[in-house]
């Protein structure tokens, strides 16, 4: 039963060493010239302003949450909606509670104002 | 009628309290934001009314699950008396945590409604913690009880030591969860199932099923699980954690919550590794030696009541685990008779700490405690049969608990957890003893306020030491009832051999 497996140990040991070889060889071979130009970190050809170890605003947290739950509802629902038909009226009504539990958390956050941005 | 989780409308019937809780913690959640919408202004009475009512309804329905047969062993959710039993643990705590709570927010002025579906949604998990025979249930369960819980340990957030004590919750309950996952997925790998009835089949009656895999799995769910239970020498975030947290939410975490985990402990080890005893009884053996032994002496010099009853609840788990290597129908029976005082007294004793302290919880010391029993009598006298029970003097529950754990024990040989049972019950005697000599032989401090006491505690209070004195008079009957929910669980044939070396 193991044996079945080894195609995927030797992709896994190819793509390792691919990375490896990319990178040891860039290293090896690239001429190196650092400028503090070069140097800067990169944000997009904008100039860097101060150190991004900053303070974020609790706001980005909650969308953040926000985006996990209704990301991992689209998680459940394709598989759901692939399979729909031999699921029936029980893999129907197992959704729908889910689209209910979720559909009562949005509407808490929206009462307790978690939407506003101000 | 008749549960084979043939069709899926089974799993409805069979979670019928799990579902009443989850439709009124919804439901709740949206009373109470349409009532407040973005203001500040505090959660209504109703609020807690509306609760109170659910979780009434949720008892009702597990009173029906009586009449459920279970025609499937192996199903992912039990239908016996030990889940019966169990959740209506559970209920009751969450019944008397309410007044409490209620008490706490109006005090502190911070009325959040989200604490009663947090509550709800607790004891939703406990009841799948305890009461399914699937390890990946059984994870949810832990997992939804846990969230939930963590957030309530950090209720009051803008007290320092809230915080605190739920960052350290939470950051060693998430590492403890990660060791329960990591036994699963190893017990899942040594025996191709998450479910005990299959696992038991495997492994089977003496063992011999069993490989690596399943034993490291079994050490690691082990591990998880003394975590949860407080098990020394697991035990490091408990004092902080139940120290920090609102006095009503510390009751909740020590009485119910533990109840929770053990319940859970007792199912897998005994319905799913009946074959390893050989192996983990020993780990128990350890485990409640060291358990009994530390806490009771980390215990004696504690100044604050609190944080004693933070090393009391730990030594009581020990007294849990010594049940739990008995292995037997007695051992099953005594844990959950026991349990059942435990949970009553534990509530109990915090609800009294939370009286005493009031606001801000700035008065947890024991002088305090000074000629507490004249001054508030009601508080006093209830106090008394709390700390009387914990430390184990008849005629209360707690004592026919210790009792039925030492007989159960002692016909299994491990006369060695016997003895240091006794022995370090007779070192808790100092420890509990010493509140109560407070609260009646010395003098009030000149400038002592009063203790006020609204009704909603009072019949906490009242409730719970009448439980206490109750099951303690007539232990005959909450043992039988013990000992059928007992027998249901270990339908499955046991194994021979002692615990201990």
């Amino acid at each position: 039963m193991l044996r079945s497996y080894i195609p995927i140990l030797i992709l896994l040991a190819l793509s390792l060493g691919m990375a490896l070889v990319i990178i040891v060889f860039s290293q090896l071979v690239s001429p190196l010239r650092p400028t503090p130009v070069k140097e800067s970190p990169y944000e997009s050809g904008i100039l860097p302003l101060g150190t991004a170890h900053e303070r974020f605003s609790v706001k980005f947290y909650m969308v953040a949450i926000l985006f996990i739950v209704f990301d991992l509802e689209t998680v459940f629902l394709i598989p759901w909606a692939v399979s729909m038909r031999e699921l029936g009226w029980g893999g129907f009504f197992a959704a729908s509670i889910f689209l209910v539990v979720l559909t009562v958390g949005l509407i808490y956050e929206w009462k307790r104002g978690g939407l506003r941005w101000e | 009628m008749e549960i084979n989780f043939a069709s899926q409308l089974d799993y409805f019937w069979v979670l019928a309290p799990e579902v009443v809780l989850s439709i009124f913690a919804l439901v709740i959640l949206m009373v109470d934001v349409f009532q407040r919408g973005e203001t500040q202004e505090p959660a209504r009475l109703s609020i807690a009314w509306l609760t109170a009512i659910g979780l009434l309804a949720a008892a009702a329905a597990n009173t029906w699950l009586l009449t459920l047969q279970d025609a499937a062993p192996a199903g992912p959710i039990a239908i016996d008396g030990f889940r019966v039993f169990t959740n209506y643990l559970f209920l009751g705590a969450a019944l008397l945590f309410l007044p409490l709570s209620w008490r706490y927010l109006t005090d502190e002025r911070m009325r959040h409604g989200e604490l009663f579906v947090l509550l709800l949604l607790a004891t939703v998990g406990m009841m799948f913690f305890a009461g399914t025979r699937d390890l990946m249930l059984i994870f949810l369960g832990l997992e939804l009880m846990s969230v939930a819980v963590y957030v309530m340990t950090g209720l009051n957030r803008r007290d320092r030591r809230s915080a605190e004590a739920a960052l350290k919750y939470f950051l060693l309950g998430a590492f403890s969860s990660a060791f329960f996952l990591f036994g699963i997925a190893l017990v899942y790998g040594g025996t191709g199932s998450v479910n005990l009835a299959v696992i038991h089949e495997v492994v089977g009656v003496d063992g011999a099923g069993a490989n690596l895999l399943v034993n490291a799995g079994m050490a690691l769910l082990a591990v998880g699980f003394a975590f949860k239970v407080a098990a020394i020498p697991f035990h490091m975030w408990t004092p902080d954690a139940y120290e920090g947290a609102p006095a009503p939410v510390t009751a909740f975490m020590a009485a119910a919550v533990k109840a929770a985990a053990f319940a859970a402990f007792l199912r897998v080890f005994l319905t799913g590794f009946p074959g390893l005893y050989e192996t983990w009884g020993l780990i128990m053996f350890w485990l409640a030696l060291a358990t009994m032994i530390g806490a009771n002496l980390m215990a004696l010099p504690q100044d604050s009541v609190k944080r004693m009853l933070a090393y009391s609840s730990i030594a009581h788990a020990g007294y849990l685990l010594v049940a739990l290597t008995a292995a037997s129908v007695l051992g099953v029976a005594a844990f959950l008779y026991y349990l059942l005082a435990y949970t009553l007294m534990t509530m109990g004793a915090f609800a009294v700490v939370y009286m005493v302290a009031h606001r801000h919880e700035l008065r947890l010391g024991l002088s305090e405690y000074s000629g507490l029993g004249w001054r508030a009598p009601l508080v006093g006298i209830t106090m008394t049969v709390f700390l009387l029970s914990l430390a184990g003097v008849p005629p209360t529950g707690g004592f026919w608990g210790k009792f039925a754990i030492l007989r159960a024990i002692i016909e299994r040989g491990g006369i060695e957890l016997a003895v240091v049972l006794v022995l370090t019950s007779l070192v808790s005697y100092y420890y509990y003893l010493r509140v109560a000599w407070y609260m009646w032989f010395r003098e009030a401090h000149a400038g002592a306020s009063p203790i006020p006491v609204s009704r909603g505690v009072s019949a906490v209070l009242v409730a719970s030491a009448a439980a206490v004195v109750l099951i303690g008079i007539f232990p005959a009957w909450f043992l039988g009832m013990a000992e059928a929910g007992a027998a249901a669980l270990m339908q499955a044939p046991m194994m021979s051999g002692i615990a201990g070396p």
